[in-house]
């Protein structure tokens, strides 16, 4: 069996501290740390799970500058089996269809026969949850959302918890098949000791260019070196995957960024009322004179 | 001036009903429809739907293109993303808006990448305007306002190339217009011819549980954080709440340490809500929080940390501990209500 994990590396908008705010109020976003979105390590979780109870391999795919090989390196150190990092300075500037027209593209002309492919439900950036859709409508496989378990594999089918909120679902699906798996589903579990030993010396063809710069030495030595001993992340372009140049990146996206406002906190008249009974009573003599309490 | 296409929303159906977040595009969609100078249609795709579309004619919808057929009682999607995708290559809509609900934007994705056209996820306000770029002026555009990186920016996204301009729009932001109970309008009855390969996914189990709250139609509502510090602290939340007869809320934080169920989640990722008095206890105020809140007609913040962000957005704030300002809250309010 075969599982394809899409992961993405995101700055983490979780925790946005008062350093990464500039003095007007809005956000400094170079100060952003980036970081594996998280639902996409339940996804991770909920492949390796699948391979531990029925077998096959989990193959991680990102697209991303050559810095996101980070999260490839995690991933190896979790328990990915082989990992990818889709990157070109031609993929960037990808909307949601680029993007996925990218990955869809990847997919089929290197990854193909594959069982099931396994995403975040959205990530922390954008949280627009449209990629693996699309990615499931260019390959022309059924998709199930909201995936919080994956109750059993049998006969090329699954059965799936859905969780839709007020809705929950049990359902069956064809494979070859694509699921989104929202935070709820699982705990992902964390890098093994021994794997993080090995794994943490992987390298992609950019970082080992830049590497090779820095160290003026020959990258071909250390790339078949890496390449023997297993660390080598395979790394493809729009050459690799035979894209068409006209649907990928910013060219490729039909979606355009008009403008970017910044949020500015607003300045409110807010007035403060000392914590002890006087300045309680106080306030709440004035929110039943302004009828707050209807 | 270049003729347009409709402005179409897509009507999702909820426990037998037109959802809420359907109704509420019709009011949007209409503000567009009438700078466009076109008519506002929704679809509708279900099984016996034929008087849920009078709902959509009293709320202001012009058309109504009804895909009837017992294979479409359930949303799956596959047959749904079929019909809505052969429906918008035969009609041509200039514009279609999508609720961001679970469905919403499982089905949006899938037409939106079979048409090969633009997709902006949540948005929270869209507007006609122009978009000028490479010394082209682009009239009549859809202007897709959005906050993007957690809240942090709102994006302003067109698709200038191609139509239909879609989007998918949050539930709760946008008012649902008043119904003119009676009032008609073109019923179009769609072909539905399902292909076999299309039903991959059976649903075996359905189970639905009611909200365990209203958070969206309260006046008070009484919001708790992860400053609260304990389950047992989150006690004096529903004590306040009982008091003013308020729904109680959350934020991300105090769910997450499961002080709460999520359903009572407020801010980006959990429900919007304005009411008109918004108490927010030991809540530090992250942006995917206020995002939620922000619009409260007041806003009363209890909190330790005088530095904490949600003061930036509060009308009252008090400075102390929630352990000892909601007790003294309480005994302040039971001696006045």
């Amino acid at each position: 069996m075969r599982i394809v994990v899409l992961a993405k590396q995101v700055p983490d908008t979780k925790n946005v501290t008062g350093e990464v705010m500039k003095p007007d109020g809005t956000l400094n976003r170079a100060a952003l740390a980036a970081v594996f979105n998280p639902e996409d390590l339940n996804a991770l979780e909920m492949a390796l799970d699948l391979k531990d109870r029925y077998g096959g391999e989990v193959i991680v795919i990102t697209m991303g500058p050559p810095r996101a090989a980070d999260i490839l390196r995690d991933a190896l150190c979790r328990g990915a089996d082989r990992v990818i990092l889709l990157s070109d300075r031609r993929f960037a500037g990808a909307d949601t269809l680029a993007t996925s027209y990218t990955i869809a593209q990847a997919i089929t002309t290197h990854l193909m026969p594959f069982d099931l492919i396994a995403c975040g439900r959205q990530a922390i950036d954008g949280d627009t949850a449209q990629v693996p859709p699309q990615v499931a409508e260019k390959l022309g496989i059924p998709q199930v959302t909201y995936v919080v378990e994956a109750i059993e594999m049998s006969n090329g089918r699954m059965r799936l918890r859905r969780d839709l909120g007020r809705r929950e679902e049990i359902v069956e699906a064809e494979l070859p098949l694509l699921i989104t798996v929202p935070r709820t589903a699982n705990r992902p579990r964390w890098p093994n000791a021994r794997r993080l030993l090995k794994y943490r010396h992987a390298r992609c063809g950019f970082e080992l260019e830049a590497e090779a710069r820095r160290r003026r030495a020959e990258v071909h030595q250390v790339l078949a070196d890496l390449k023997a001993r297993g660390l080598y992340i395979e790394t493809w372009g729009a050459e690799e995957i035979q894209a068409d140049l006209s649907r990928i990146g910013l060219g490729g996206s039909p979606t355009k960024v008009k403008k970017v406002d910044s949020v500015v906190l607003k300045g409110r008249s807010l007035r403060f009322f000392p914590p002890d009974d006087k300045g309680i009573k106080e306030l709440v003599g004035e929110l039943i004179e302004e009828r707050t309490f209807g | 001036m270049a003729q347009h296409g409709e402005v179409w929303t897509f009507a999702e159906i909820e426990d037998g009903q037109i959802a809420g977040v359907s109704l509420e595009l019709l009011g949007k969609g209409r503000e567009l429809a009438r700078a466009l100078g076109v008519p506002l249609s929704s679809v509708l795709i279900g099984h016996r739907i034929r008087s849920l579309a009078d709902r959509l004619f009293a709320h202001g919808a012009d058309i109504v293109y009804g895909a009837d057929h017992e294979c479409l009682a359930e949303y799956t999607t596959l047959p749904y993303a079929r019909v809505l995708t052969n429906l918008i290559r035969e009609r041509r809509p200039e514009i279609v808006l999508y609720g961001a609900t679970p469905l919403g934007r499982d089905l949006a994705p899938r037409v939106a990448s079979a048409l090969k056209t633009g997709l902006t996820a949540d948005c929270t306000d869209l507007q006609i305007g122009s978009y000028e770029s490479g010394g082209r002026v682009y009239e009549n555009k859809l202007l897709q306002i959005r906050p993007a990186w957690g809240g942090n920016i709102i994006a302003t996204i067109v698709s200038p190339d191609h139509l239909p301009e879609m989007a998918t729009v949050r539930e709760g932001v946008m008012r649902v217009p008043e119904p003119v109970e009676g009032r008609n309008g073109t019923y179009v009855e769609v072909p539905v011819n399902p292909d076999p390969a299309d039903f991959k996914v059976r649903i075996l189990e359905r189970r639905t549980h009611p909200r365990r709250v209203d958070l969206r139609s309260a006046a008070i509502i009484v919001a708790g954080g992860y400053g609260m510090g304990s389950k047992e602290n989150f006690g004096l939340i529903h004590e306040l709440a009982g008091v003013l007869g308020a729904a109680v809320g959350a934020s991300r934080a105090a769910v997450d340490a499961g002080f709460i169920h999520a359903d009572h989640q407020i801010g980006q990722t959990g429900t919007t809500v304005r009411p008109k008095l918004y108490i927010a206890c030991g809540i530090s105020g992250a942006v995917q929080h206020r995002a939620g809140m922000e619009e409260s007609a007041k806003i009363l913040a209890i909190n330790i940390d005088p530095e904490a962000p949600i003061f930036s957005v509060a009308h009252y704030g008090i400075v102390g501990d929630v352990r000892e300002v909601i007790p003294r809250l309480i005994k302040a309010l039971r001696g006045k209500l």
